[in-house]
């Protein structure tokens, strides 16, 4: 009843909704929140390419599990950083931390 | 219409509409409840995916410990006179255009691909049980062992490294 | 056996209502939808009106505790005393705080109750009766948990305050926290019973799992009582702390969702525990009798919460670092070592018989149990001769280290 083309549009547009995000945000944890959505749209294509066209393989869920469990540990570190350099610098905007820069 | 199709075009609004407020919202911690919206859309997608599993498993994971992380550091972070202006850098238009170009990349790709339009397959009678099947390929030598002991290390990595990152040098 | 109203009483209504509606006329999906509408709303509704009976029954046993009477005023024994608090809290008018986020501020109370009322649909009330035989129950349980966290989040945020804020970040901090061993000790249900699904973990506890193992179910019991916020962990909402924590801006029917919210949760935990340690609404013929299922799940139930309420009564206030270091350095641990120690019996004995599996579980956890207590007492020990050869004046032996903010 709902044709893959459906889902695959909405994660393809989720994913570039979070791609503009990362690309044009100052706050850090805002860039943090796009890659969410990008890892998010991801989850959604696996899961909807497993469904239709090999539900018997396990693969997909598999890799699910795999991104699910990256992007918490990436979010939990990416975190971390971001209140360690919050605590040295007073800031958390991406362009105003660029010590290494030049 | 289908009530199904009905839901899809709801749960696929709810997303993609808390996923622009999200990238747009002036205030971090509204940016942050935005996400947690978006992200319970997704769960419903999932549940329209015939993945009951995964449905709760992003609640838990995503939203139960994800977005509370996400909170908690926009509190820890807050600046004195914050969001103030703008979020956006400088150069915030060629990121739109860059993210239009690859949606529009995107949509022609899918296009010309001829399994477009697939309807969707039946499961075969007898459902199988995808908890189960996960569960065994998962931890099964000729399966998925070596990747689940990866993320598993890297879970680990990644929980020492944040503590360490994180932690207060008096 | 014949489909009766005794033998199946869900199917039975529910075939009557879908003739009666599917006759005046409706079609079928539309008969289906209201069915399942009306069994949420039923549902729902017994829960909310379920909790005046428990709050007066809490209200009477504590004050026993205490060697006081209770409320015995209005109505023969107080019956009707959460009728009247009731009404004086519908009555009381909302106050929303200047400045106050008004979207998070007033979705919070209703995540709070909602967060509770939908572990109920899961919950196996009789062989037949149920909400929904989701084959995810136990996770689904752990999904529902984050709502109320989150909750209580935007409930601290929004109102403006910073006392509620700083009383609602120890508040999820203490509820993130002990999730962990929560959602470990009730993995343990799920290993002896190889299926997540909440119906078939009471169908395959011939012997209950609370005899079987013992310390899961410790575990489950104290890690639930803090994610409630019951003493003796309420540090985060009682009235003489912080201001009385994350729900000191709302007033009115607002505030009253919080405490019902917080009822019901102590009551749904013992539903819980109930069914995934005590085996549910098993008992002498309650395979037939849905009716004499339910009568026994009740009565295991009120004897958990009997033992939750005499936790509250009798033990004094923990501070947040003991709560953190009960949960990181005791719960987590013992929670991990049981679990491993109960796969591996499992699997070493998977084709004996049930007494010699459940007699070598328990034997496991006996010796689990004595192990743990050994360590407990050798630090004990220690940390005693540390606080003696420091000298007679510290009061507090078990943190003397200054800890973060929050």
């Amino acid at each position: 009843m709902i044709p893959i083309s459906w889902f695959l549009i909405v994660a393809a547009a989720l994913f570039c909704i979070g791609l503009y995000g990362v690309l044009a945000r100052k706050n850090a944890i805002a860039i943090l929140m796009g890659v969410e959505l990008m890892l998010n749209a991801v989850n959604i294509n696996l899961l909807a390419f497993w469904r239709y066209w090999g539900v018997e393989r396990v693969s997909g869920p598999v890799f699910v599990v795999i991104v699910l469990a990256t992007a918490a540990a990436e979010v939990a570190v990416g975190l971390a950083l971001i209140i360690s350099a919050y605590r040295r610098r007073n800031t958390i905007a991406a362009d105003e931390i660029d010590l290494l820069k030049g | 219409m289908t009530p199904v199709q009905l839901i899809f075009i709801l749960a696929a609004a709810v997303v993609l509409g808390a996923a622009v407020m999200v990238v747009s919202s002036e205030k971090m911690l509204h940016s942050a409840f935005w996400l947690i919206v978006s992200l319970f859309g997704v769960a419903v997608l999932f549940v329209l995916l015939q993945a009951g599993f995964f449905a709760v498993i992003q609640v838990v994971v995503y939203i139960g410990a994800i977005a509370i992380l996400v909170i908690f550091a926009v509190m820890l972070t807050r600046r004195v006179m914050d969001e103030s202006g703008p979020q956006l850098t400088r150069w915030w238009w060629l990121g739109a255009l860059a993210a239009l170009g690859v949606y529009g990349i995107l949509v022609v790709v899918l296009r010309s691909w001829a399994g477009f339009t697939t309807p969707i397959a039946e499961i075969p009678a007898g459902g199988q049980d995808i908890v189960r099947l996960l569960g065994i390929a998962l931890i099964s030598p000729n399966g998925y062992v070596l990747p689940f002991e990866v993320a598993s290390i890297l879970l680990l990595a990644a929980l020492v490294g944040s503590i360490f990152i994180a932690w207060e040098k008096r | 056996m014949e489909t009766t109203i005794w033998t199946d009483p869900i199917r039975v209504i529910a075939d009557w209502l879908t003739q009666l509606l599917v006759g005046w006329g409706l079609p079928a999906g539309l008969v289906f939808f209201i069915i399942n509408l009306l069994g949420v709303a039923v549902l729902a509704t017994g829960a909310m009106l379920f909790v005046l009976f428990l709050i007066w029954y809490e209200r009477k046993i504590v004050g026993r505790i205490q060697d006081r009477l209770g409320p015995n005023r209005i109505g023969p024994f107080g019956i009707f005393q959460s009728i009247a608090d009731m009404l004086k809290i519908f009555t009381k008018e909302y106050i929303t705080p200047l400045g106050a986020d008004k979207v998070p501020y007033n979705l919070a109370p209703i995540m709070a109750v909602g967060g509770v009322l939908l572990i109920w649909a899961v919950i196996p009330f009789a062989d037949r009766v149920y909400g929904v035989d989701l084959n995810v129950g136990v996770l689904y349980i752990i999904a529902v948990g984050a709502i109320g966290t989150l909750a209580i989040i935007m409930a601290g945020w929004s109102s403006n305050n910073k006392y509620a804020l700083l009383g609602a970040f120890r508040s999820v901090a203490l509820l993130i926290s002990y999730e962990v061993p929560m959602v470990m000790a009730l993995l343990v249900p799920v290993i002896l019973s190889g299926s997540l699904g909440m119906n078939d973990i009471v169908r395959s506890q011939a012997i209950w799992y609370l005899f079987v193992a013992p310390i899961p179910a410790l575990i489950f019991f104290l890690t639930s009582m803090a994610e409630v916020g019951r003493s003796p962990f309420d540090l985060i909402e009682a009235e003489s702390e912080i201001v009385s924590g994350f729900n000191i801006e709302y007033s009115g029917l607002k505030f009253g969702m919080f405490y019902v919210a917080e009822f019901l949760h102590a009551f749904t935990i013992s539903l819980l525990f109930a069914t995934l340690f005590m085996g549910g609404w098993r008992g002498p013929g309650a395979e037939q009798f849905p009716l004499l299922g339910l009568i026994y799940f009740v009565i295991k139930t009120f004897f958990v919460y009997f033992v939750v309420i005499l936790f509250r009564g009798s033990l004094p206030r923990f501070r947040t670092d003991q709560m953190m270091d009960l949960n990181w350095k005791i719960l987590t641990p013992l929670a991990l070592v049981s679990i491993m120690v109960i796969a591996v019996v499992e699997k070493a004995l998977a084709g004996s018989s049930l007494v010699v599996r459940s007699a070598s579980l328990l034997l496991a956890n006996l010796v689990v149990a004595l192990v743990a207590l050994q360590f407990l007492r050798s630090s004990g020990k220690s940390q005693r001769e540390l606080a003696e050869s420091a000298g007679a004046q510290v009061v507090d032996t078990v943190s003397t280290r200054e800890h973060t903010s929050i």
